[in-house]
């Protein structure tokens, strides 16, 4: 189950987080302070997975974009690490390349929360079809 | 979207990105929250739009990481606004701000019921959406029935019943109760035949979390998982959108697999099949290729396969295609294939009888210990801890010490409570033991908690052998410059106590022995001065005649402590100071600490209680639980000697086994050759669990749980012992029970076990183990009995007699009559077959534990069918073979009537493991089966053997 999804820059800004379990305001600073330090300092040429506290970190980095999903010790890293990248790719497509900038700026458009939503659900892949999601942000256009 | 047109919010986020510095940024940053509260607080009849604005202001501050403790109220009461905008934000932004244990949640449960009970979709997929992902126990209970009508509901669209199902499982992890079980078993099977991936991809996690909980419940889902997982494996009817990268959806297919894997075992023939056709087929088509996302998604596939593959415990040849390619991903350069690699070595050892062949990468896993990748170092620990055992303990456990000096502050305590139950688990001799303890306390004294000197202690305080040992070392130690507080703690104690031992060696005077402690005194804290002090008395004790100058030095020491504030110094120095003018009645008071009783490790049991936090309990430790479940703990002794308080380290001090029913009847026939020999298989559990279990606890002090506990199989066995003796399934009377001491594990079971395979445990109680190894060639045999000694005392008046049928010459080398503490001790059998007999060899073992004496009689393994050697046939020379023979004594028909035959893939793979090559094809009847194989004994030479089983369906005579 994915615990926890944050979107860093290099410097540790977070620009989207997603908490699936509760969290304290205190303790999700902490949490998104210890990820970015963890990661951030990796070699790109070390996994993609890295231990945390009782839990491990899938992460990816795209330009100078930290994706991070924290997921259970049993999970399946690879599988979690390839829904990252479908995430980007979905993002892709409605910011053509996406960045930093497009996350900060169209921030009041709503659309990577509800991107997110149709992708991830309750901690768990919901789904897996790109066209499905595409679409399904058309519907949710026309209802402006 | 939602917010477009929303020109002061893009103002804000364009100031607050030109701030030249954090301060700046904090200044615009308070001043806008300043205005939203006024908005908030002031003006009563805000519009919904207003509201919405400054409500999604509040995100955006929150995301820049300031506290924003106002506004929830306003953000919910979006969610009950009419209009979609509106009520979008409201959601979103209430999904983010808040989490379940928010008070303002439980506000809007009936604004939530009444968006999902009611007829918009829209407002439904985010109703759903928000108790899926923030939704808690109140939810659960007033909103799961709501979801579970959309869920199967046949006018919803999927897009509204993938977020039924995933918010059902939100739901279901807050109170499994919301879901009954009765209902609910058959509407997941329905769920499966899902024609939508979406839904289907969500349904499939629900079921996983279902099934970890109860699989028994869910049992009609088996099948469907398994057409499910073909149909994506062979890309069948998969819509385009669902491959990634020309993969049939992974994910789905990685769900699948999971699930699967927690269902005990396939039974179904025909599902058993098609589901290994598909697992071969990843684990041989799963090629590496170019494209990095291509080869992660195939390769999640495949690592999820091999997890699958290890649980079903598959056959031989598929489990060392699954060894082989691990071995091949510890060694490639690609960083997540080789942790993956490492990972998954790992858990294969705690499922499967693998680790002679893990064995062979050790030099290899040894230099991922020294990867720059902190990841897998970790990982490369775990397998080393995994796979060590008394060959390769002390080269294992000297390469961690070795690296300890240079590992990151964050592995050092792991490392070091590692390496630590290693020593004790498999040391070669207790000195050694020692040695790598001490070691461990000089090189990383921090990180060394304190059940690890402690353990040292009891050891040490347990063999007698060990006392002046220690006492040297512990000098050794204390005699540099700078040690670490715990090395103090373990050298004072160790020498006050046996450090009288020594004293006609230079150095080793009372005098010296307290000075050189004395030393230390100055630089170590209040809890190690207790010891000190007990240390000094000790000394003190032992130093006869009295040396006045040495008294005056002590004395002048426990006057000083006497006023101590610590209560525990004060009371010490007072009682010392009192005692040590008693004269000779110190002598009893201040005796030598008396021996520890046996108990499992501290430490061992500290490892495997490492807290693990998942979602669904891991697969592997579920089967590791259900095992356990049956030990009873009948005693709880309290240590009665006073070392420093330790109320971590427990009983478990004596297992009680429920005593076994032993069938006696025909001895002759063993129930090899006969296909009723399977009487187990309807067993929960495969045998070799056990077995496993005890090979991997070999020589603790007390094995693990594990290996301690009685397995559920043996209770079964007593349920079927009456009509496994009606089948004459062949059991002869072995092992008997004598003294108090009771074997561990069903003796007769793995003897079965060990029939059908060359290692593993003949025997085990709560005081030796006996391991088998052999290899067998033609006629002869070579037999390696391993007896570990799991006490810290020795076991003496040891005696092994070979009891060997008339057919079998048997020569067993020497048997040391001790076995001195946590040894073991190998002894070599040759066996030559000299001609075909069903008798078995009984290997008569007996030992002295204490005043107890111990005798069994255990049926040794060289069994008939360990002189076969598979041969293939053609049928040009199995039939005029199968025709010259006449009848008896060399051709025997047997027909067994009335009972359900066995599935012919599983009677083939009977005979495959007896060592009958099944010759596919030869008999064009496909009822019938034909094997082949090559008796060896020295009379008869190479014998060619057929075999012939033929099915006949008698029709009803009534």
């Amino acid at each position: 189950m994915i615990r926890f999804i944050l979107l860093q820059n290099r410097q540790g800004k977070t620009r989207l987080a997603k908490y699936y379990v509760p969290l304290e305001d205190s303790e999700k600073h902490k949490v998104e302070y210890e990820v970015h330090r963890l990661v951030v300092n990796r070699d790109p040429k070390f996994t993609n997975f890295v231990e945390f506290r009782t839990h491990k970190v899938i992460y990816r980095r795209y330009a100078g974009l930290f994706f991070s999903l924290c997921v259970d010790i049993t999970d399946n890293e690879l599988a979690y690490l390839e829904c990252i990248h479908l995430f980007v790719e979905i993002l892709d497509h409605f910011f053509s390349n996406v960045c930093e900038l497009d996350l900060v700026f169209n921030f009041h458009k709503v659309l990577v929360y509800l991107i997110l939503d149709e992708f991830i659900l309750a901690g768990e892949l919901q789904e897996t079809s790109k066209r499905a999601i595409i679409e399904r942000m058309g519907e949710l256009e026309k209802l402006e | 979207m939602a917010l477009s047109g929303m020109r002061g919010l893009s103002v804000f986020i364009s100031d607050v990105r030109n701030c030249q510095n954090k301060e700046q940024e904090r200044l615009r940053v308070d001043k806008e929250l300043g205005n939203v509260r006024t908005r908030f607080k002031n003006e009563k009849g805000l519009s919904p739009y207003e509201k919405k604005k400054y409500v999604w202001k509040m995100l955006y501050i929150y995301m820049l990481g300031y506290d924003v403790d106002f506004g929830h109220m306003e953000a919910v009461s979006l969610i009950s606004a009419p209009k979609y905008p509106e009520k979008q934000v409201g959601y979103i932004v209430t999904a983010c701000l808040l989490n379940e244990n928010h008070d303002f949640l439980r506000l809007a449960i009936n604004t939530v019921r009444n968006d999902i009970i009611g007829r918009n979709e829209t407002f439904q997929c985010l109703a759903l959406t928000l108790v899926g992902n923030i939704g808690g126990r109140e939810f659960a209970e007033s909103l799961a029935a709501d979801v579970q009508k959309l869920l199967i509901s046949s006018s919803c669209r999927p897009l509204v019943r993938k977020k039924a199902a995933l918010c059902l499982l939100r739901l279901y992890r807050k109170n499994p109760d919301v879901v009954n079980v009765d209902g609910w078993a058959d509407r997941m099977a329905q769920l499966l035949d899902e024609r939508d991936l979406g839904v289907l991809t969500s349904s499939m996690s629900l079921l996983v979390a279902l099934v970890s909980n109860n699989h028994e419940a869910y049992w009609s889902c088996l099948p469907k998982c398994v057409k499910t997982l073909e149909r994506l494996a062979r890309n069948q009817d998969i819509p385009q959108e669902y491959t990634y990268y020309g993969i049939p959806s992974p994910w789905l297919q990685v769900k699948t697999m999971r699930a699967l894997q927690y269902f005990p075992t396939v039974e179904d023939p025909n599902t058993r099949r098609s589901l290994f056709e598909v697992l071969q087929r990843i684990l041989m088509g799963t090629d590496v290729v170019k494209n990095v996302n291509k080869n992660n998604a195939s390769h999640a596939v495949l690592f999820e396969a091999l997890a699958l593959v290890m649980h079903l415990d598959a056959e031989k040849e598929m489990m060392s295609q699954c060894v082989a390619l691990l071995g091949k991903f510890i060694a490639v350069r690609e960083p997540n294939i080789r942790y993956l690699g490492l990972e998954n070595m790992t858990r294969m050892l705690m499922v499967t009888d693998v680790q002679d062949i893990i064995k062979r990468h050790q030099a290899q896993i040894i230099t991922s210990l020294k990867d720059p990748d902190i990841s897998i170092r970790r990982r490369a620990l775990d397998l080393l801890y995994g796979m060590c055992d008394v060959s390769n303990a002390k080269d294992i456990v000297e390469e961690l010490l070795q690296y300890l000096s240079s590992a990151d502050f964050a592995m050092r305590e792991e490392l070091s409570l590692k390496a630590a139950i290693l020593a004790e688990k498999f040391a070669p001799d207790l000195s050694w033991y020692v040695d790598v303890i001490l070691q461990l306390i000089d090189k990383a004294g921090d990180f060394v908690s304190d059940d690890i000197w402690f353990r040292v202690v009891q050891f040490v305080t347990n063999n007698e052998d060990l006392q002046s040992y220690a006492a040297a070392k512990a000098r050794e130690y204390l005699n540099k410059p700078a040690i670490h507080e715990t090395m103090v703690k373990v050298s004072a104690y160790i020498l006050g106590e046996y450090g009288h031992l020594l004293a006609r060696r230079p150095g080793y005077s009372p005098k010296e022995l307290f000075t050189i402690i004395h030393e230390k005194h100055p630089t170590v804290s209040t809890s190690t001065i207790p010891i000190l002090l007990s240390s000094y008395a000790k000394i003190l004790m032992h130093t006869q005649p009295p040396e006045p100058e040495l008294q005056n030095q002590i004395w002048t020491i426990f006057n000083k402590y006497e006023s101590c504030i610590d209560v525990e110094i004060q009371q010490r120095a007072a009682e010392y100071f009192a005692l040590s003018r008693k004269g000779a009645s110190l002598m009893d008071i201040l005796a030598e600490m008396p021996k520890f009783p046996e108990r499992q490790s501290a430490l061992i049991r500290k490892a495997e209680d490492a807290e693990v936090d998942t979602a669904e309990q891991s697969a592997i430790k579920l089967r590791a639980q259900q095992q356990m479940s049956t030990a009873l703990v009948v005693t709880d002794q309290r240590p009665p000697n006073g070392m420093p308080a330790q109320p971590s380290i427990g009983p478990l001090s004596l297992v009680k086994v429920p005593s076994e029913t032993v069938d006696s009847q025909n001895p002759g026939d063993q129930g090899l050759t006969h296909p009723n020999g399977v009487v187990y298989k309807e067993d929960p559990q495969p045998p070799s669990q056990d077995i496993i279990g005890d090979l991997l606890g070999t020589l603790s002090i007390e094995g693990p749980p594990g290996a301690v506990a009685q397995s559920p199989q043996s209770a079964t066995y007593e349920a079927e012992g009456a009509p496994s003796a009606a089948d004459a399934a062949a059991l002869v009377p072995v092992g008997e029970e004598s003294g108090s001491v009771q074997p561990i594990g069903n003796i007769n079971e793995r003897f079965y076990a060990l029939c059908l395979k060359d290692s593993g445990v003949l025997y085990e109680d709560p005081n030796i183990q006996i391991g088998i190894k052999a290899e067998w060639r033609a006629h002869q045999g070579r037999l390696v009995l391993f007896l570990g000694n799991k006490n810290t005392a020795s076991l003496g008046s040891v005696q092994a007699l070979i009891l060997p049928p008339t057919h079998l010459k048997m020569e067993l080398s020497l048997v040391p009559e001790t076995i001195p503490p946590r040894a073991q001790v190998q002894c070599p059998l040759e066996v030559m077959n000299l001609r075909p007999s069903r008798d078995v060899a009984v290997l008569d073992f007996s030992y002295k534990f204490g005043p107890t004496m111990v005798n069994v009689k255990l049926r040794l393994p060289a069994v008939l069918n360990k002189f076969l050697q598979p041969i293939t046939v053609s049928p040009e020379e199995f039939f005029p073979q199968w025709r010259s023979l006449s009848g008896p004594p060399l051709k025997l028909q047997e027909v067994v009537r009335g009972v359900r035959p066995l599935p012919l893939p599983e009677m083939a793979n009977l005979f495959n493991t007896y060592r009958l090559t099944v010759c596919p094809g030869l008999d064009p009847n496909p009822n019938n089966l034909v094997a082949s194989t090559t008796f060896y004994s020295e009379t008869t030479r190479a014998m060619l053997c057929l075999v012939s089983s033929q099915l006949f369906i008698e029709s009803s005579t009534l």
